[in-house]
């Protein structure tokens, strides 16, 4: 079984984040993508009216990998440490339709031809459902880059939009260089940030503790949406199965008793159909906006606590080179140089708090926006399909009523 | 006359859905009828000696019985009781005897035992269900309402403790019916099936009991992951909750506290859906699973009914050729044995055609009733489930609608 590529990907839900891709100086998309075996190969499409680019409008393939190594480049860059780098796109995971996919070989045997149809068309509807995910996903990172003052400059965005040959070659030598230095420091962030520099701006003091906390909350709530969502698909899954049930059922019905038949075969109809295409429709619509909308932001959330973590190294470095400034005064050795080194480290400080205040009261309000644009639509899906299954389901009863 | 199932909703009060068979009237046939119920569940006496008494409430106008409303105490083994005489009478003559439930020891000795936690309230509320059902099935049944075994067992105030209860249950009876297809696996001579309406209808009752088993499979998947889902949302909207106490900006944060409130209230609807889909739905198929046992049943002792008369041919026959034999000798005494033995046989002979010829007209109008009541009874089931889908489907527009101002209220 082989997942055919898309031609062109249907864009239905770009609102994880909001008002991006406004400014026509410099659009981006991804129009199409491609997937063979597990990868995924992007077409990442640009217009722009910018000089610093050699053309208007062009496209170029990318991987995964590609995305990932311009995201550790950003990380990387000093000039940026105060700045909050959207999160990394995580990697597309094909995992759970594949494992259906395995269970529905081996089980192909004990089911009927209409049952093994019907599961494929699920699962290739699933398999679509993470590949339309996925490319979002990617899309918003770039335009989250696209929509920044700073990082929609970065030289390597340039690079990564318009480069048109393969950029694998890059990504090996920047792996030399940096070696991920950053990387391994922000994973004990938190231990750094609690056990605590001294805070003496309040805004930080009450970021980093609002920020700390929320994290942990949101964590724990899109481990919860994840699980919901997941029942929510078994359930479908169970109708269509039941369906499948039924109509057996429904076939060795003899003709004599007519209205069975047909009442089976209405209910088997409208299981298969309705409930199915609806039920499994709000798996999948709750999952994008509710799971997706939390899964991002936490991601979103790391990034806000690990510029809050650079700026307090930032400070510790500071106050270490206050104190090496007092020895080197106290044995009048190299005074000039410790005190350009601490001019430089304050100069540093005073930077990243300034841009690092911007960057978090601008993250306050765009999370707000999105999740108020996302609930919204949620309620306002949710009650759409209610109401569609709702009718359906009363043509349903008035119609075996009536016989 | 039909039986259909009604469901009752309390989405607050009471933890599970109450629901009750009612007869109606067939049009234009008797005004007859009878509506039973199980209710008040009563843990009487202690330790490995309790047992559950339930109260079984008859409302009726049929003239069978003294009163029009009367009410007694029935434990478990009563209800076998009563299905071990009904089918000791009627199965061997081709009566569709509907199984009492099922026996539990795990459920029941948690029950003893004294455990109050809500699986052992479930087990309950299952078992009085299911033997309301069986109560129902059985008066519906327009010879076994007049047996004086049911009409002593619903009017009683005593009934003598029915013993040797192992043997009555619908595995019990499965039993029966396996060992009876044993036997007729043994028989050396075919049956001659002149009769194909048999056959074919015996198949279909194969086919049937495949298919029902399979759905009910698929069910019982269906309640078990509903209740997953309740027990993953109500999970959910605590991790909301404490999202929304975290949350600094104002507006937001009594969003995602509302947002907490609806999805627990969607657990709810999710538990009361399960419970729907477990007795509209779940229940109906196990039902049938086991009454068709009994169907299959019944067409077994035809079978054995027809072996009883072809085994008294045979003997007839071997009689004749002694007899044939004796002309011969000079044994006046064993002649007019053997003369009086045939006689007897002859009798018997054409006794076991009348019970093959009877048994096999009962089941061609039992079978008969039993499926127009199926079909009845499918329907409705499938209406009311249907309902309880569109209930559903309301309460959630009504919370979703609900919620909707307070996310547009963010700013």
């Amino acid at each position: 079984f082989q997942f055919i590529g898309i031609e062109h990907v249907v864009k239905t839900l770009r609102s994880v984040s909001v008002d991006l891709n406004n400014d026509a100086s410099l659009l981006i998309d991804i129009p199409d993508a491609l997937c063979e075996r597990d990868k995924v190969k992007f077409t990442v499409h640009t217009k722009t009216t910018l000089s610093s680019f050699q053309k208007p409008e062009f496209s170029v393939p990318r991987q995964h990998e590609d995305f990932i190594w311009l995201h550790d480049t950003l990380v990387e860059t000093e000039d940026y440490a105060g700045l909050i780098i959207p999160p990394a796109p995580p990697k597309p995971d094909f995992e759970s339709p594949r494992e259906k996919m395995h269970k529905l070989g081996e089980g192909e045997a004990t089911m009927t031809k209409e049952e093994y149809t019907k599961m494929k068309q699920e699962l290739e509807a699933e398999y679509l459902a993470v590949f339309k995910k996925t490319v979002q996903v990617h899309e918003v990172f770039l335009q989250r880059l696209s929509s920044h003052p700073v990082l929609s400059k970065d030289r390597n965005f340039q690079i990564f939009l318009e480069y048109d040959q393969d950029l694998s070659v890059r990504r090996k030598n920047a792996k030399e260089m940096f070696g991920g230095f950053f990387k391994n420091m922000v994973k004990s962030a938190d231990e750094v940030l609690i056990a605590g520099v001294k805070e003496v701006d309040d805004f930080f003091e009450q970021e980093k503790t609002f920020l700390l906390d929320y994290f942990s909350k949101i964590k724990e709530a899109t481990a919860k949406a994840e699980k919901m969502t997941r029942s929510h698909k078994n359930i479908a899954d169970d109708y269509i199965r039941l369906s499948a049930t039924l109509n057996s059922l429904s076939a060795e019905e003899s003709t004599n008793y007519y209205i069975i038949k047909f009442c089976l075969k209405l209910f088997q109809n409208f299981l298969r159909v309705c409930l199915k295409k609806v039920e499994g429709r709000v798996a999948s619509d709750e999952e994008l906006k509710l799971t997706e909308l939390l899964r991002y932001y936490m991601r979103d959330i790391q990034a806000a606590k690990d510029l809050l973590y650079r700026r307090a190294r930032a400070l510790a470095d500071y106050e270490n080179s206050n104190k090496a400034l007092d020895k080197a005064r106290l044995k009048g050795k190299d005074v000039s140089q410790a005190e350009e080194h601490q001019k430089r480290c304050l100069q540093k400080f005073d930077t990243l708090s300034e841009s690092g205040k911007k960057e978090l009261t601008n993250f306050k309000a765009r999370r707000v926006v999105a999740f108020r644009k996302n609930l919204v639509e949620m309620a306002e899906l949710e009650v759409k399909h209610a109401k569609n299954n709702m009718t359906l389901l009363q043509g349903c009863i008035e119609l075996l009523s009536g016989n | 006359m039909f039986v259909h199932l009604s469901a009752f909703y309390s989405y607050r009060s009471l933890p599970f859905c109450r629901f009750f068979l009612q007869i109606e009237e067939e049009e234009g046939g008797d005004s007859f009828d009878i509506h039973i119920s199980v209710s008040d569940p009563e843990k009487v006496g202690d330790g490995m000696n309790a047992y559950m008494a339930y109260k079984v409430t008859t409302k009726t106008s049929v003239a069978l019985f003294r009163q029009r409303d009367f009410s007694v105490k029935r434990r478990f083994s009563d209800f076998l009781g009563l299905h071990s005489k009904l089918a000791s009478k009627y199965l061997h003559i081709g009566y569709i005897v509907p199984p009492a439930p099922e026996k539990s020891i795990v459920g029941m000795t948690k029950v003893k035992v004294g455990k109050e936690d809500q699986s052992s309230n479930e087990f309950v509320e299952r078992r009085r269900s299911a033997l309301e059902r069986y109560l129902m099935r059985t008066v519906k049944h327009p010879i076994l309402l007049k047996d004086p075994d049911v009409l002593q067992f619903l009017e009683s105030s005593e009934l003598p403790r029915a013993v040797n209860t192992q043997a009555l249950s619908s595995a019990g009876i499965l039993r029966m019916v396996n060992k009876a297809a044993e036997a007729v696996n043994k028989m050396t001579i075919k049956m001659n099936e002149s009769d194909a309406w048999f056959e074919e209808k015996q198949q279909h009752f194969e086919n049937l009991d495949a298919q029902l088993r399979k759905l009910h499979a698929s069910v019982e998947c269906l309640v078990c992951h509903r209740k997953e889902l309740s027990v993953n949302t109500a999970q959910f909207a605590k991790s909301a909750a404490m999202l929304g106490n975290s949350e600094d900006h104002t507006a937001l944060s009594r969003a995602l506290s509302q947002l907490a409130e609806v999805e627990e209230k969607i657990d709810q609807l999710h538990q009361d859906q399960a419970n729907a889909d477990f007795y509209l739905f779940s229940e109906l198929l196990g039902d049938y699973v086991r009454l068709i046992s009994a169907v299959k049943g019944v067409f077994d002792q035809r079978m054995k009914t027809w072996q009883k008369w072809q085994d008294s041919q045979m003997l007839l026959q071997k009689k004749r050729e002694a007899e044939a034999k004796l002309q011969f000798t000079n044994k006046p005494d064993k002649l007019q044995q053997t003369k009086d033995e045939i006689k007897e046989l002859e009798g018997r002979v054409q006794q076991g055609e009348r019970d093959f010829e009877q048994i096999s007209k009962t089941i061609r109008k039992e079978v008969s009733r039993f499926e127009k009541d199926r079909v009845k009874d499918f329907k409705m089931s499938i209406v009311k489930y249907l309902e309880s889908l569109v209930q559903t489907q309301q309460q959630l527009i009504k919370y979703w609608e609900a919620f909707l101002p307070e996310a547009k209220a963010i700013s």
